[in-house]
C-alpha cells in the first residue's frame, strides 16, 4: 500500500509543513478527538444505558490526563501548535495550545469528570437513553476546541458545537419549565453567536486572515481607526452576552435553574467562562490598542455586573436562583481583570490584573460547579430548594456541611480558600490602573456575596428544620426532585474532589499564580504564540 | 398526501434520489458536490418516502436508527483524521493510496471524511424529519 502526498499534477509540497511528528506533538488535538470518539460511540450505544458509565468515566479520565500532559508540556516548552492537514500557517487552520487556553481546558476537563461521576448517581436511565452522556461529550468537545483553537472562525465553530450540546442537555426531560428556560437561553445565545459571526466577517474583511497569530501580528502595526473599534465593540457585545455581563445577563437566571443540578453545574462552571476566555483572547491579545480605549466601558460593565449579581443573590430565596446570581457576580469580578489587565514589566509581577482574572476564572469554574452539585445534594436531603423550607442539614451530614462551608467561603473570597488570592490581585490591579472605585466594587460585592453565603449556610444548614408545613408546595416547582437521588459516597466523591482543588489553590496559591502570571504575559505579549505558529522565521 | 400516484412513485423517486446523492457525494471530491449536499439529498429522499408511506416503513427500510447512522458518520470522520496520526502526519492530512485491485482508482482520507459528513447529515436530518412527520400522525 503506497501512501503518497502528491495527487495528480498539483505539487502541494511548498504549502505543506515538512517532517514527521513525535507522539507528544499530537497533544493539542487529542482532547477534541477523545471527546468526539467517545461521544460518537456512546451515541451508537444510546440504548445500552448500563454501558454509558463504563465508557464515559474512563473517557473523561483520559481527557483530564491528556489535558494535564498538554499543560505540563506547554508550561515547560511554551505554546504548541498543530496545523490541520499540515498546511502552512496563515492558510491552514491552527490549533494552538498556549498556557491560558490549556489551563482552562484542564480545569474544564476536571470539572467535567466530577460532573460525569455525579451524573452516574443522579441521571435516570430514561435521560441516559435520551442522550445525556453523548451530549456531555459533544459539549466538552466544543469547550476543549474553543480553548485550544488558534483560528477565530474555528472558535466560532466550536461555540456552535458546544451550544448544540448544551441545548440537548438543557431540555433533557422535556418538561414545560425546561422548554421555557431553553427558549430564552437559545434565543439569546443565537443572537450572541450571530454577532460573533458578523464581527468575524468584518475582521476578515479588515485583515484578510482568520489565524489569531496572524491577526495579532498585523493588528500591532495597524493605525487606530473606526473600523477596528466597531469590530472590538461587536466582539465585546457578543462575548459579553455569552459570559452574562451586566446589561445582557438576564438570560442566565431565567434558564440555569430549570435543568438537572448536574447540568446547571456544568453550565455555570464552563459555558460562561468560554465567553470570558474568548473575550480575553480577542480583546487583550488581538485588539489590545482598542481594549485600552474600551477599558472605561469594561470597568463599568465589570462593576455593574458584580453589583447586580451580588444584590440579586441577596434577594433570592431559592438556593438555585441564588447561585445563578453568584455566577454573574463572579463574571463581573473576572471582567475587572479584563478592564485593568496591568502592564507587563511593572515591578516584580507584571500583568497582575489579567493574571488575577485568569486565576479567578479557574477558581470560579471549580467553585461554581461544586456549589451546584452540593446544592443538588442539599435539595435532595431537605426535600426542597427553597431557603424557607430547608434547615438542619448539618445534623447527621457534618462532612457535607463542612464541604459546603468551604465552597461558600471560597465563592465569597474569604482568606484561606481559592477565591481570596485572585481578588487581592484584582483589587491591586484596579488601584494601579487608577480606578480605585472598581477595587471598592470588588470588595463591596464580595461582602454582599458573603452575606448571601452566610444566609445559605445559616438557613439551610445551621438552624433546625422549620416546623411549618403550611406552605403550599406547588407540584410544578419541585419537579426536579423526581428521578434518582444523589445519595451516599458516590455523590460525595466528586464534590470532595472539587473541594480539594479549592483547598489546594487556596493554601498553596503560588504554583497556580505562577502559571496564570506566565499565561497572562503570554497573552499580552504574544511573541511566543507567534513563534509557535509561524516557526522561527515568520 | 397519501394519494395512489404519490404512493406508487415515492419508492422509485426515493431510490433515484439516494443513488443521485451517492453520485453527488463521490463527485464532490474534485468537482462541485460533496458529503453535505449529498446527505441533504438523501435525507429529503427519506422524508419523501415518509410523507408518502408513513414513518414506520422508513424506519424499517433504514434498519439502523438515524441517530446511530449520524454517530457512525462522526466516528468515520474522526477516524479519517486519526489515520494521519497513526502514520505520524499532522492531524487531518490528506493521504492517498492507489491499490492495484481497483485499477488506478484512488482511496483517500478526504473521501473517508466526506463519507462521514454524508452519514452525519443523513442521520441527523432524517431523524429530525421523521420526528416531525411522526408528530403529524
Amino acid at each position: 500500500m503506497a501512501v503518497s502526498d502528491t495527487h495528480a499534477a498539483i505539487d502541494a509540497s511548498a504549502a505543506q509543513l515538512p517532517g514527521a511528528l513525535a507522539a507528544a506533538d499530537y497533544l493539542p488535538i487529542l482532547p477534541v478527538v477523545i471527546c468526539f470518539l467517545a461521544g460518537a460511540v456512546m451515541l451508537i450505544l444510546r440504548k445500552r444505558t448500563a454501558w454509558h458509565g463504563w465508557i464515559a468515566i474512563p473517557a473523561l479520565c483520559l481527557l483530564t490526563l491528556t489535558d494535564l500532559l498538554l499543560l505540563r508540556r506547554v508550561a515547560g516548552e511554551g505554546p504548541q501548535t498543530m496545523m490541520m492537514g499540515g498546511w502552512r500557517a496563515p492558510f491552514g487552520i491552527a490549533f494552538t495550545a498556549d498556557l491560558a487556553g490549556t489551563l482552562f481546558a484542564t480545569v474544564g476537563a476536571m470539572v467535567a469528570l466530577a460532573c460525569g461521576l455525579f451524573a452516574l448517581v443522579s441521571i435516570s436511565a430514561e435521560e441516559r437513553r435520551y442522550g445525556f452522556f453523548p451530549f456531555l461529550f459533544l459539549m466538552m468537545g466544543g469547550v476543549s476546541g474553543a480553548f485550544l483553537t488558534g483560528d477565530i472562525f474555528n472558535l466560532y465553530v466550536w461555540f456552535e458545537v458546544l451550544l448544540i450540546g448544551s441545548f440537548g442537555l438543557l431540555i433533557l426531560g422535556s418538561r414545560h419549565q425546561q422548554l421555557d428556560g431553553a427558549i430564552k437561553y437559545c434565543f439569546l445565545n443565537l443572537v450572541g453567536t450571530t454577532l460573533f459571526l458578523i464581527a468575524t466577517g468584518y475582521l476578515y474583511g479588515w485583515f484578510g486572515t482568520l489565524n489569531m497569530a496572524d491577526i495579532a501580528r498585523k493588528a500591532a502595526d495597524q493605525p487606530a481607526g473606526g473600523g477596528l473599534y466597531t469590530i472590538a465593540a461587536l466582539y465585546l457585545v457578543a462575548f459579553g452576552m455569552k459570559a452574562a455581563g451586566f446589561p445582557l445577563n438576564a438570560w442566565l437566571p431565567a434558564s440555569y435553574h430549570t435543568p438537572r443540578f448536574v447540568v446547571s453545574a456544568l453550565f455555570a462552571g464552563l459555558l460562561t467562562k468560554v465567553g470570558v476566555y474568548a473575550l480575553i483572547r480577542v480583546l487583550l491579545m488581538l485588539l489590545a490598542p482598542q481594549q485600552q480605549d474600551l477599558a472605561f466601558i469594561l470597568a463599568w460593565v465589570a462593576g455593574l455586573t458584580m453589583m447586580v449579581g451580588a444584590l440579586g443573590a441577596l434577594a433570592q430565596t431559592d438556593l438555585r436562583r441564588l447561585l445563578n446570581y453568584v455566577v454573574i457576580s463572579g463574571i463581573g469580578t473576572i471582567f475587572v481583570g479584563i478592564a485593568a489587565p496591568g502592564a507587563l514589566g511593572a515591578g516584580g509581577d507584571g500583568a497582575v490584573g489579567l493574571s488575577g482574572a485568569l486565576f479567578y476564572a479557574l477558581h470560579s469554574i471549580v467553585v461554581m460547579t461544586g456549589l451546584y452539585l452540593a446544592a443538588g445534594v442539599a435539595t435532595d436531603r431537605a426535600g426542597s430548594s427553597s431557603l424557607h423550607d430547608m434547615g438542619g442539614l448539618w445534623r447527621g451530614h457534618v462532612g457535607f456541611a463542612a464541604m459546603m462551608l468551604v465552597l461558600l467561603f471560597a465563592v465569597s473570597g474569604l482568606p484561606p480558600f481559592s477565591g481570596f488570592w485572585p481578588k487581592l490581585m484584582l483589587v491591586r490591579a484596579s488601584f494601579a490602573a487608577g480606578m480605585p472605585w472598581l477595587g471598592a466594587a470588588v470588595l463591596a460585592s464580595g461582602f454582599l456575596v458573603t452575606i448571601a453565603s452566610a444566609r445559605v449556610f445559616a438557613l439551610a444548614f445551621w438552624r433546625s428544620k422549620p416546623e411549618h408545613e403550611a406552605m403550599v408546595v406547588e407540584p410544578a416547582r419541585y419537579e426536579h426532585l423526581d428521578g434518582p437521588k444523589p445519595r451516599g459516597a458516590d455523590a460525595m466523591l466528586p464534590i470532595l474532589g472539587l473541594v480539594c482543588l479549592v483547598l489546594a489553590a487556596g493554601l498553596w496559591p503560588q504554583w497556580l499564580a505562577g502559571l496564570t502570571r506566565t499565561a497572562a504575559a503570554g497573552i499580552l505579549d504574544p511573541g511566543a504564540y507567534l513563534h509557535s505558529v509561524f516557526g522561527a522565521a515568520p | 398526501m397519501r394519494t395512489v400516484i404519490f404512493r406508487f412513485t415515492a419508492p422509485y423517486l426515493t431510490s433515484l434520489m439516494v443513488l443521485f446523492s451517492i453520485f453527488v457525494l463521490l463527485r464532490g471530491h474534485n468537482e462541485p458536490g460533496g458529503g453535505f449536499i449529498g446527505g441533504l439529498i438523501a435525507a429529503s429522499a427519506f422524508a419523501i418516502y415518509g410523507i408518502a408511506c408513513g414513518v414506520a416503513p422508513v424506519r424499517r427500510a433504514l434498519y439502523f436508527h438515524p441517530m446511530a447512522i449520524a454517530a457512525t458518520g462522526l466516528l468515520v470522520s474522526v477516524s479519517a483524521g486519526c489515520i494521519s496520526i497513526l502514520l505520524g502526519r499532522r492531524f487531518l492530512t490528506g493521504l492517498w493510496t492507489f491499490p492495484d485491485v481497483l485499477g488506478g482508482i484512488g482511496l483517500s482520507t478526504p473521501v473517508m471524511f466526506d463519507i462521514g459528513v454524508y452519514l452525519v447529515v443523513v442521520g441527523a436530518i432524517t431523524s429530525i424529519a421523521l420526528a416531525l412527520e411522526e408528530g403529524d400522525d
